[in-house]
């Protein structure tokens, strides 16, 4: 494992480059193919409608893979991250449109931990919502 | 009605090994958007130290929910799996899962409370290679929204 940050060149408070992902419709099909998790509210309007939600729903475990990107693309190895735990808090609401819908996350140092590892606190919104609650991770750096 | 506590500690069985394969993650990491090398090109990986391609960290969750389907379709247990919704999740990683690797899992019950009405379920996976080396344990909560909530 070999961060390409290294632990003094950081601070609290040093930001990772922040980044927005798009949603869409077909993402969460593909999504849904390749880790197993069929749900239909995650794919379709009507089953999404019937059981109270809004509209077709991300899986949260796909808001999640996008907030680990800021902090894998900003270590340069992804096996550098060795804790990331966050709360599903809202859900991103993906309409049926080509635009679909849009993850915004950002990324700071909160805390600087023994053994050169440090604490990242994100914020991940969609339509100006916080939709994940504490989003933490804990990173190796170089 | 509520889940019954008399379930928290309760460990099931490992699973049968799930072989993770190049493929595999390249389709993960393909869909979640992700172009990073480590994830698709065996000698990037093994620039950054890596004996081959790693997965994206939140693969792991495709292990570990097949695992989790022991617990969540026991019969025993009762959970109603229509009326779940993921809640808090956590992974924490002695080294990340890579091609080759044949993992295993032992699923625990953590916790069993009540709040405000739904159920919630806490499940710890610990997932090791066949060789028994750890290389993620899973925290994962369902809530079980009550019967009786209006469907809205």
């Amino acid at each position: 494992m070999t961060a390409k940050i290294s632990f003094d060149d950081v601070v609290v408070g040093t930001e990772l480059p922040t980044r927005s992902f798009p949603v869409t419709r077909e993402t969460l099909v593909r999504y849904a193919g390749a880790s197993g998790d069929f749900n239909p509210i995650h794919w379709n309007g009507r089953f999404a409608t019937d059981v109270g939600l809004p509209d077709v729903i991300a899986h949260g475990m796909f808001t999640m893979a996008e907030a680990a990107r800021v902090v894998t693309d900003w270590l340069g190895d992804p096996g550098a991250l060795v804790e990331f735990g966050v709360r599903f808090t809202k859900p991103v609401v993906v309409p049926d449109t080509v635009e679909g819908a849009t993850i915004e996350v950002t990324g700071k140092v909160a805390v600087l931990l023994d053994d050169r590892r440090a604490r990242v606190d994100l914020v991940v919104t969609a339509a100006g919502a916080k939709v994940l609650g504490v989003p933490r991770a804990v990173v190796q750096l170089a | 009605m509520p889940l019954d506590a008399k379930f928290i500690g309760r460990t099931y069985p490992p699973t049968e090994p799930y072989e993770v394969g190049r493929e595999k993650i390249r389709e993960f990491a393909a869909a979640i958007g992700d172009p990073d090398p480590a994830y698709n090109d065996p000698e990037a990986a093994k620039a950054l130290g890596h004996p081959d391609v790693i997965a994206p960290p939140t693969f792991a969750i495709v292990v570990t929910m097949r695992a989790a389907d022991q617990v969540v379709y026991d019969p025993e247990l009762g959970l109603d799996y229509s009326r779940v919704v993921h809640r808090d999740q956590k992974f924490t990683y002695t080294r990340p899962v890579r091609a080759g690797d044949r993992l295993t899992v032992v699923t625990t019950v953590d916790d069993i409370k009540v709040l405000a009405g739904n159920d919630v379920l806490t499940t710890r996976a610990e997932v090791r290679t066949v060789e028994g080396e750890h290389v993620v344990t899973a925290l994962s909560s369902l809530v079980a929204r009550a019967a009786d909530e209006s469907e809205g």
